[in-house]
């Protein structure tokens, strides 16, 4: 059901942008408004969700048991896992954000016959999501040959090593297989395995459609039905130079795939995509193991007024005189 | 606001990236790609016409250079036949740049401006036009 509701909203989507550019003509609307849209939505989102997230306190210092902490000087610290300065905090969150350190780790858990309970690693989501994840920005990178004249070099760099197996004409992309073949596997997991086709919600499944619609219609355009790609760049380097116009025979397929990347930019800072920018907060990965070296105050601890010894014994000196106790101060 | 420093860099940054297609095109002419016909051969013409349809060139002389090579190279065939009937040696330095010798004014006006790097040149030599000029 869920997954039904996520697909036909994508199904949508795809409808929007086709009957507007076929029956009404509206490529302005597609190919200007939509677009412009979308940008603005996407930073001022992007900017408030990450403003928003660091008002938060910072919570108390979160100690992960990955590896050995800082200890006595012959017990041997795990800089990475366990980094007690900002350099080992700055390795953590490199290889977290590059390498998906932490995803890597991931246990499966299993009861066997025995009965036995079985833990084992289970690194087919981590490949996936690795495939996905670089696939994605190599191919948004290589998109920067639309947005800019002259084109810089290393994009050239870029389409070589990803376009050298030179199958075909235009020459295939690996980046564009394993993409397509990433976003399968990750959606088929979802649906398999039942743990998480229990959890799964329709904002799990909606992203998956939605990447994999983009990816869909740009290998239909780049492999199959030709749009006019010249006209696409003249469109998109109008839109940065903000002087918009629309060539008139860029091809229906051409703005559905816009329309969904439009849809996915604005729908990104509302949606667990924001991870993008989430992941940076990761308190157990972005805070040293410094406990015990460095005072952590409470950011929301309010003064407390505390009533000392002192003061009591002002409060009571005679009455504590008259009954022969003893005070500190005559 | 904790850790204000690090994150409003880190947002300026982004943000930044995000928008490096508008800056980068700051200042920057847009020269839009004008392929031009002007070759003595062509100008020669009575009928300017291609091996095949202009539309059809445009939309598909990538597959049809493919699929000569193949042939060319793999099956030991020579000759294309044409839509209309005409037959073609099939060949890019015989039959292509006969008439298209302009490869500067002709291929890479859309080429470079899309930047497609067709990998032709690593087996054919360039047209006249190039040699003659030293390239």
């Amino acid at each position: 059901m869920k997954l039904l509701v996520a697909f036909i909203s994508v199904l949508v989507l795809v409808a929007i942008p086709y009957l507007g550019i076929t029956y009404a003509g509206m490529s302005s609307v597609f190919g200007i408004i939509v677009p412009y849209a979308a940008v603005i939505i996407f930073i001022l989102g992007f900017v408030y969700r990450i403003i928003k997230w660091a008002r938060s306190p910072v919570p108390f210092r979160i100690p992960t048991t990955c590896g050995q902490e800082k200890s006595l000087p012959w017990i041997k610290q795990n800089k990475l896992d366990n980094p007690s300065s900002t350099t080992g905090v700055v390795g953590r969150m490199v290889l977290e954000v590059l390498f998906f350190r932490s995803l890597f780790r991931n246990t499966k858990t299993e009861l066997r016959d025995g009965p036995s309970l079985a833990y084992a690693s289970s690194g087919w989501l981590w490949l996936a999501a690795i495939a996905f994840h670089w696939s994605f920005l190599i191919i948004l990178i290589r998109h920067f040959r639309l947005f800019s004249v002259p084109v810089p070099y290393f994009i050239n760099v870029l389409e070589n090593v990803d376009g050298f197996l030179q199958i075909g004409i235009p020459t295939l992309y690996i980046t564009d297989v394993l993409l397509l073949a990433a976003v399968l596997y990750l959606f088929i997991r979802r649906i398999a395995i039942p743990q998480v086709r229990y959890i799964s919600l329709v904002s799990d499944y909606f992203p998956l459609f939605l990447i994999f619609g983009i990816g869909l219609t740009g290998v239909l355009m780049r492999y199959f039905y030709r749009v006019n790609v010249i006209g696409v760049k003249e469109l998109v380097m109008g839109l940065i130079a903000l002087k918009p116009n629309v060539p008139a025979d860029i091809g229906s397929l051409f703005f559905i795939h816009l329309f969904l990347i439009s849809a996915l930019f604005a729908y990104l800072p509302f949606s667990k995509l924001m991870h993008m920018g989430g992941v940076f907060f990761s308190p157990t990965r972005n805070l040293a193991n410094n406990n015990r070296m460095v005072r952590h105050i409470n950011p929301w601890n309010y003064p407390v007024h505390v009533h000392t010894y002192a003061e009591y014994e002002d409060d009571f000196r005679d009455k504590m005189k008259s009954v022969g106790l003893p005070v500190e101060k005559e | 606001m904790y850790d204000s420093g690090k994150i409003i860099t880190g947002l300026v940054l982004f943000v930044g990236l995000v928008t490096l297609p508008f800056w980068y095109s700051i200042g920057k002419a847009q020269v839009k790609p004008d392929p031009s016909l002007n070759t003595p051969v062509i100008n020669q013409m009575k009928v300017k016409h291609c091996i095949e349809s202009k539309q059809f060139m445009i939309d598909n002389h990538m597959e049809l250079l493919n699929d000569w090579r193949n042939a060319v190279v793999r099956d030991n065939k020579t000759l294309y036949v044409s839509t209309t009937g005409q037959s073609f040696t099939m060949s890019l330095e015989v039959t292509c740049f006969h008439c298209h010798s302009n490869e500067k004014q002709f291929c890479n006006q859309c080429h470079s401006y899309v930047n497609i790097q067709p990998y032709c040149w690593e087996c054919h030599v360039k047209p006249a036009e190039e040699i003659a000029n030293g390239h």
